[in-house]
């Protein structure tokens, strides 16, 4: 049997009390027991970033985290930028520049792109590269993403 | 053959460290690297896991007299914005920069680093040529018991070190660098992202009149720990910086080191780009 252990956090603004495997992270949690699949499996060793999340404000990659460790913290997820406005902004310029093609790096490249415009008020397309160099496309070739981005921060908030 | 069977979260050092007691614990930080490790089976949990994020005692940048302390569970991140890194050790920045991607650096934590004790580890470079001391913490009978030591003297082999198995790495303190102290870094790899080095050299000391005194050389990734280079402090140590002494000391640092064949690169290349690349940081350090 494996050990169990009780967890409670805020999940997209909405506290929650899961039972989860100690050895299993967080990736897993959200899509696994929780359901939440927005959040995607990439390559599960922190290569590709797809599945980012914001853990107490910064940005990081759940296939990284224990599960256990989101015990008393606040986490957002993909599905939790559904009612952000900064994140309404971000999908807009995603589509407009045509940054999402097969579609799959999108929920973490929306993820960390939300935290680098939480960062930097008005990125230039440097800062945009350097803060996305943990995630990984395979259709766009990135610069449409990077675009997208740099379009997004450049707008007054 | 142990079995998990615990799964701890202790608020204080002295639960901890009381818990470390038996050995039989796997101890949790950011998880960056326990994660993968164990999913694939390389790292196998013993009795307990225990996750040390909730101890105050192992976060925080602070100056403590002529030392600036950096607490265990301090990001790469954290490191890499903190004031008072930015100011006194701006080698140590120069090397969170080049550390993996921006999510890992905001999970990843500097005990981690020390602890996974990889020879191509981004931290340690900057840190051996800066003399950091390790922090540990015990508790051989019932008292909490700290001491510290070198880092130099602190990696034993790949993934292996000093700390014993009831110790807890609870920080690292680093001397603030003198006025005239210069200290440069740099990491060899394919891409400048979540690349593992394939050498790293850093070089420091303090500069006076052309003349360059305690130095410090290190190199990652060409020997089973990060290692100082001795042979090559020697050969620059109280000698004007000039062509010839940078092209004696490249040239010693290349017969210093005994890299191996793997995935990233040959021996032999290992060795001259620690030819080369020591040559080019020693221009810039003579041009500072």
């Amino acid at each position: 049997m494996s050990l169990k252990h009780d967890i409670e956090f805020t999940l997209n603004g909405v506290k929650r009390r899961v039972q989860v495997d100690v050895t299993m992270n967080a990736l897993a949690m959200l899509r696994d027991v929780i359901g939440l699949t927005g959040t995607k499996y990439g390559c599960g060793e922190g290569e590709c970033g797809a599945c980012t999340i914001q853990v107490d404000g910064v940005s990081l990659n759940s296939c990284l985290m224990f599960a256990v460790d989101c015990d008393g913290r606040e986490v957002t997820t993909i599905e939790g930028l559904a009612n952000d406005p900064q994140a309404d902004a971000l999908r807009d310029a995603f589509v407009e520049h045509g940054a999402v093609q097969c579609g799959f790096c999108t929920p973490g490249m929306v993820m960390q792109a939300d935290h680098i415009l939480h960062k930097h008020e008005h990125p230039d397309e440097g800062c945009v590269k350097r803060g996305l160099e943990g995630n990984l496309c395979r259709c766009t070739g990135y610069k449409k993403i990077v675009d997208a981005v740099v379009a997004c921060g450049a707008t007054e908030k | 053959m142990t079995e998990l069977k615990h799964y701890y979260a202790p608020t204080s050092l002295d639960q901890a460290v009381e818990c470390l007691k038996d050995g039989d614990v796997t101890i949790l930080a950011g998880g960056t690297d326990l994660t993968p490790q164990s999913q694939a089976g390389r790292i196998k949990f013993k009795h307990t896991l225990m996750n040390i994020r909730h101890i105050p005692q192992l976060s925080g940048i602070t100056l403590e007299g002529d030392e600036i302390r950096i607490g265990a569970l301090a990001t790469i991140t954290e490191i890499m914005e903190h004031p008072l890194v930015k100011q006194h050790l701006p080698v140590l920045v120069e090397a969170c920069d080049h550390f993996a991607s921006d999510q890992i650096r905001n999970a990843g934590t500097i005990g981690g680093n020390i602890c996974n004790a990889s020879p191509a580890g981004d931290t340690l470079i900057p840190l051996l040529v800066l003399d950091a001391r390790v922090e540990l913490a015990s508790m051989p009978e019932d008292k909490l018991y700290r001491h510290s030591m070198p880092l130099s003297t602190f990696f034993v082999g790949p993934g292996k070190t000093r700390k014993s198995l009831c110790e807890l790495v609870t920080g690292v303190r680093i001397p603030v660098p003198a006025a005239n102290h210069v200290a440069r870094f740099y990491k060899l790899g394919t891409r400048p992202a979540l690349d593992i080095s394939t050498i790293s050299i850093g070089v420091a000391g303090c500069l006076n009149g052309g003349v360059l005194s305690q130095v410090r050389v290190a190199f990652g990734a060409v020997a089973p720990t990060p290692v100082r280079a001795e042979q090559t402090e020697q050969a620059l140590e109280g000698k004007p910086l000039d062509a010839a002494t940078i092209e004696k000391a490249a040239a010693i640092a290349r017969d210093e080191v005994h890299p191996i064949d793997d995935v990233r690169a040959s021996a032999w290349y290992r060795k001259e780009m620690i030819h080369n690349i020591t040559k080019r940081i020693l221009g810039h350090v003579a041009q500072a």
